[in-house]
Formats: structure tokens, sequence, C-alpha cells
């Protein structure tokens, strides 16, 4: 299942920002309500989220840029994260990870050009134990070998 | 008569299958007429036999796996009939594998349904709580200190110190943080008792707030765990309809509450100074020491901050005795460990222990050496800033001091082990890379050092002028080890060093080493 997103509109922005501008220590609780409902953390947020908690918007920018998690703009239809940590790696996940990127024709960190599926690196899913291992738009998927890998990408594709 | 199956709800069981085994046992179940109740626990931890689901009889729990959604009908069929299946385990708690482990923390996990908080109780659950109500907190303190129990999180420190500072410092506020930012590569015991028995981190956390007297909690779950974020946001929710959270606990004059936090993917979160900032809603910049968290943590408030295994291992001692649990071990290392053994194994999992274990025990006969059948050749204890150990190595015991005498440290419990394919030069350098790309920026040595590190692990790996560059990357971490903030810089030399020490072979212009691999 792919995630559906709302298109960012400043009125819902201002909604969510105010929905949990009074909760200790906000800003991470509410760039993640912001991502989760347009996908992304638009520039526009940036400032509303400064005033709505008193801070200054580079405080918040320090914020947005800090964390991985965060994105600037959308990623593609379909978000297909490899664990690049050292469970996987010794289990052969650099091999996957270099046939995934192949198949995709993109590197870790990128989308194809028809903005289907976006390709990240994550560290540790914690499934160490039945590496390598993969997230496909919030589904697990544990023990890897390349038909796995080939089939994730197919169905990231489609 | 209703027949009662677990299936795991486990992350790591549902990777494998888990879901669609459920699915199907579910439809197949009442396309036969037969009454049936899933109920979907933890994970017991046997991973290569994940999915691994059982059936209620009147000799105990019997398991099966690894279940698939091909083989789930017939694994029906032998549930029903009790007959022979190729997939059949017998009774759960007799496999060798589990019996063998002295789960002190683990009782529960893949036992119980972790949503219910009539299963916790029925399984011994909030009796720690229960005695803890009886009594003082200098009597919990006590009790905590004399069973010796260290930090989980890797640093070791003993807990019931950390408890008295904060019960001893005066404020109108003090808050209790657990932290659940498991982000080592190795470990995965935070996410399985989380996701398999989250009542336990709820006691153990509401045990620390009535000791030192604090109302409020927090844990910080990264995200790359969406599941124990849903877990535990369950169990809390359960809590506080079953009166065990919120004013008056448990009838009592004691209010406690608590809240899941959400991470964002920043590896340096871990370290609790930074952990704290990002709980304000900061970038997770590392704070200097002293003050303590103990003295000023989250919001300059006294805090306890400990890991999910410490609170975890919390209501066993108020319910069994600081003695009981500080019966087992070695040393100074007093109690069980959850130990996690990952990567390329082949009876990889959660292995529940009193320290002592050997390193050598642990991969080779409870982990059953490499899952790819080739020779072990190196093990990372304790995660990213872990060190790497050889087979020479392999009769160190499992104990803060014995690993640290060594030049390594158990960190969190896990170990990942490796075969003989692996370039430890590689290994090296991306324990660098990690750093540089997960450093907070505060301290130079590790903003910069590990930058550095990984141009000058690549000059060697290059050839250009090796034993120069050797002694810059020995250099600088040393640089990195002594100079910096927290163990994120201090700590990656483990790796780069121990790979340098122990691996020297494989540093240098890679068509030398292919050379003399023939």
């Amino acid at each position: 299942m792919m995630s559906v997103y709302e298109p960012w509109d400043t009125a819902r922005g201002a909604e969510i920002i105010a929905e949990h501008a009074q909760t200790e220590g906000a800003t991470l609780v509410i760039l993640h309500a912001l991502q989760d409902a347009f996908g992304y953390v638009p520039e526009a947020a940036i400032p509303m989220v400064a005033s709505a908690l008193n801070l200054s918007r580079a405080e918040v920018h320090g914020v947005f840029t800090f964390y991985h998690d965060f994105r600037k703009k959308p990623a593609g239809r379909h978000v297909l994260k490899l664990c690049r940590a050292e469970a996987c790696q010794a289990a052969g996940g650099d091999r996957l990870a270099a046939r995934a990127e192949a198949k995709l024709g993109i590197a870790l960190g990128d989308t194809t050009a028809d903005e289907r599926v976006t390709l990240e690196p994550i560290y540790c899913l914690g499934l160490c134990a039945i590496a390598p291992s993969a997230m496909l738009d919030g589904r697990l998927v544990g023990r890897l070998d390349d038909a796995r890998i080939d089939a994730l990408v197919a169905e990231a594709q489609r | 008569m209703t027949m009662r199956v677990y299936v795991p709800r486990d992350a790591g069981a549902v990777a494998v299958g888990a879901d669609e085994v459920a699915l199907v046992l579910g439809l197949a179940a009442s396309k036969r007429g037969l009454e049936i109740e899933i109920v979907r626990t933890g994970s017991r931890g046997l991973y290569w036999l994940e999915p691994m689901v059982e059936v209620a009889t009147p000799q105990g729990r019997i398991a099966f796996g690894p279940v698939t959604v091909f083989n789930a009908n017939s694994v029906l069929d032998a549930m029903v009939s009790g007959g022979p299946h190729p997939l059949r385990l017998g009774v759960a708690d007799e496999i060798p594998w589990l019996k063998r482990q002295t789960r002190l923390t683990f009782a529960r996990c893949g036992v119980i349904d972790p949503r219910s908080l009539d299963d916790y109780r029925a399984y011994g659950g909030y009796k720690g709580l229960g005695r803890a109500l009886t009594l003082t907190s200098d009597a919990i303190l006590t009790d905590v200190t004399a069973s010796g129990l260290r930090g989980r999180g890797g640093a070791g420190f003993p807990t019931g110190i950390k408890w008295k500072t904060v019960a001893q410092a005066s404020a109108d506020r003090k808050y209790i943080v657990c932290n659940a930012d498991e982000g080592d590569s190795g470990t995965f015991a935070d996410r399985m008792i989380i996701e398999g028995d989250p009542f336990v981190v709820i006691e153990g956390m509401t045990i620390a707030g009535i000791t030192v007297g604090a109302t409020k909690g927090y844990i910080y779950i990264r995200s790359e765990y969406p599941h124990a974020v849903e877990a535990m946001n369950a169990a809390i929710t359960a809590a506080k309809r079953g009166g065990m959270l919120g004013a008056r606990i448990g009838g009592s004059s004691h209010s406690f509450d608590l809240e899941v936090r959400v991470g964002a993917g920043a590896y340096v979160c871990g370290e609790e100074t930074s952990l704290l900032e990002s709980l304000e809603g900061r970038r997770g910049i590392v704070r200097a020491k002293p003050p303590l968290p103990a003295h000023k943590g989250l919001f300059g408030k006294p805090t306890v901050i400990n890991n999910v295994l410490s609170f975890a291992a919390i209501p066993f001692i108020l319910d069994h005795g600081a003695k009981a649990y500080a019966d087992c071990g070695m040393g100074r290392s007093r109690g069980t460990m959850p130990i996690q053994l990952a990567g390329n194994i082949r009876h990889g999992g959660l292995f529940e222990t009193a320290f002592g274990i050997t390193l050598g025990e642990l991969i080779d006969d409870v982990g059953g050496g490499t899952f790819t059948g080739r020779p072990v050749r190196a093990v990372q204890v304790g995660g990213p800033l872990g060190a790497y150990f050889p087979r020479e190595l392999f009769d160190t015991p499992f104990d803060y001091e014995a690993f640290a005498a060594r030049d390594g440290l158990i960190g969190h419990g896990g170990i990942v082990v490796f075969d003989d394919s692996v370039d430890m030069a590689k290994q090296a350098r991306f324990a660098m890379e990690f750093c540089a790309v997960e450093s907070c920026g505060k301290c130079t040595p590790c903003r910069i050092g590990s930058t550095r590190g990984v141009e000058t692990i690549d000059k060697i790996r290059r050839g250009e002028r090796v034993s120069e560059n050797l002694a810059v990357v020995e250099d600088l971490c040393n640089t990195m080890k002594f100079g910096s903030l927290c163990a994120l810089g201090g700590f990656t030399p483990y790796p780069v060093m121990s790979a340098l020490k122990h691996f020297c072979e494989d540093f240098g212009p890679a068509p030398t080493r292919l050379e003399a691999a023939e």
C-alpha cells in the first residue's frame, strides 16, 4: 500500500500546528505531523511552526535539517528502504543494495525520473537476526535474497 | 472446544510472513468449521524458526516453525490431530535453545498477548509494582542497588545510584525518560520487549516514578520501529484504562503518566543528553556533562534516563528480590543480559543469560556458526561503536570488565557475526563514515576526525603511503577517543582500532590482498 498524502494547504497546515503547539517540546511532534499529512515538510510551514512556538525560523530550520527523516520535497510514490547497517552488511546486504540500484537505475538516496520509486538507506530496522532486511512503504521484509529484492523492486515500480 | 493458536506479531516475525500465516490459519480453520482463537504474541526470539506458531494443548504449548503460507494448512492438520509434522518442535518451553536461557526480563515475551493487561497480570505482571507500593523510596533504592543492575544501554552505570541521585534532588518536577532509541545494528532487544511485553517497561518506569517522586515519563522510540511505537501506545492506553497509569495508580496515592515520543532518524539521539535535547524539540546536539541528567535533565529538571532493558529488569527485582537477580552473573556484572545474535548467523535471535558465558559459546554453540556455512572471521560486539573480535578472543566472558580489558565493550548486547568473506578495512572505513554522517557536530574530534578517518583509510586501501597513513589513523583514533564529548566520537575508534589490530592483513592496496589470498 502506498501512502496517500494531502496536497499542501496553508489552512490545513496551521490547523495541524495548532493541534500540537501546546505539547511540551513540540517541534519534532509538529514536524512529524506535517510530514504524515503532506508527505514532506513544505518550506512555507517552517515560519508557521516558528511563529506558533515562539521560536526563530532559523531554530526550526535547524531542527528540520538535523534529522534524516524529514523531507523538504515529496518522495516517490513508493519508498523502498534498504537496511545498510553492519548486521545486514554481514549477511550480503551490499550486493543486494547494488542489485536494487542497478534495477532501478538510481543510487541510494535518489528517486526514479518517473517519480515512482525513492530508494533510501536505513540504518537498522532491528531485524538483525533475519538480515538482510528492507521496508517498502512501511511493510517490513526480512531474509532478503536476489529473488525477494527483485520482487520488492518490481512491486515498487508498479 | 476452541483451539487456541499463537502467532507472533513481532516485527521480525511479520517481516517473514507472520501476518499472512495468521490469515491463512484463520481461513483454513473456518473452512473446516474449526473454532479457533488466534492470539498475536511477541516473539520468543528464535528468529530462524519464525514465524513460529504455537497451539495450546494439555501438555503445554506445542510449537511449529518456520511456518509459511504454503505449509500452514498441514500445520493446522497436525495441530488438530496431535500427529507428527516436519515442522513440529515439541513443547515450546522445552526447546533446548530456549530452555538453557535464564529468562528473567524476557520471561513473558512471546508468551503473552502484549495488548492484554489481564494476560500480563496472569503471568506475574504488576507484582513488582505491588510490592514497591508497600515500600518506602529508600527501601526500593536499597533493592535496586543491591541487585547490582547496571545500565543496559551500554554504559553500565549502576542504576540504583542514578535513581538515588534523582530521589535526593529537590525540584517542582522530575521526569522518567526511557531510551528506546535502539540504533545499534545487531541489537533488537528493546524492540522485542516493547512489541512482546510492553507492560514490563511501563511497570519498571512506574516504579522509577514512585521511587524518585516523578509523575511524568516519556518513552523515546526511534522512527525506524513503527511496530514498537504502535505496541507501546496500545499498552499505555490499556494501562490507563486499567488504572495502572494516570492518577492514583493501582488505587494508591501515586500518580504517573506516560507518553511516547518518536525520534526522527538521528543515531546520536541514543546518547542520553542528545535524546533529552530531541525530546525538548531541538537538534539532537550532545550536552556537556556535568550537569548530569540526574540533576538537570529534561527541561532542566532532575531526570532518570535509562535504557528499555534497565527498566524492564526492575519488576523482577522488586517481585523476586534483589538477591534473586544478583545471584546470576559474574564479578561486577550481576543479573542477566539479553544477548542478541545477529548478522551472518545460523541460529540468530535473543538469548538471555547470566553474565559470564563466553563469546565462543555464544557464537559456535548457541548461534551454530554462520548462516552461510563459511568460517567465522570476525564478530562485532556492542553495535557500530563496538570492537571487532577475532576467533582468538572467543574465550572472553560476556562481562563489562572482561570486554573492556580486551579493548572492547558489550554495549547493548548485540553480536554481529561475519564470515571469512568480510573485508575488515571496508568495515573500519564504514565505522568512520557512519560517525561522520551521524556526528551531531558539536565537538571537533568527532566531526572532523571521522571525515579525516574516512579519507585516510581510503588512501590506505589505495596503497598510498600505507604505513604513514596507518599512523595517522591511529593518531586520529586517539584524538577521538580521548577528546570527544560523547560515545559516538569516543567509541568509533573501537571498531577501527580493533580491525587494525586483529586484521591488519586487510589494510593495504587491494591487489596485494588478492595475491596474498591466492
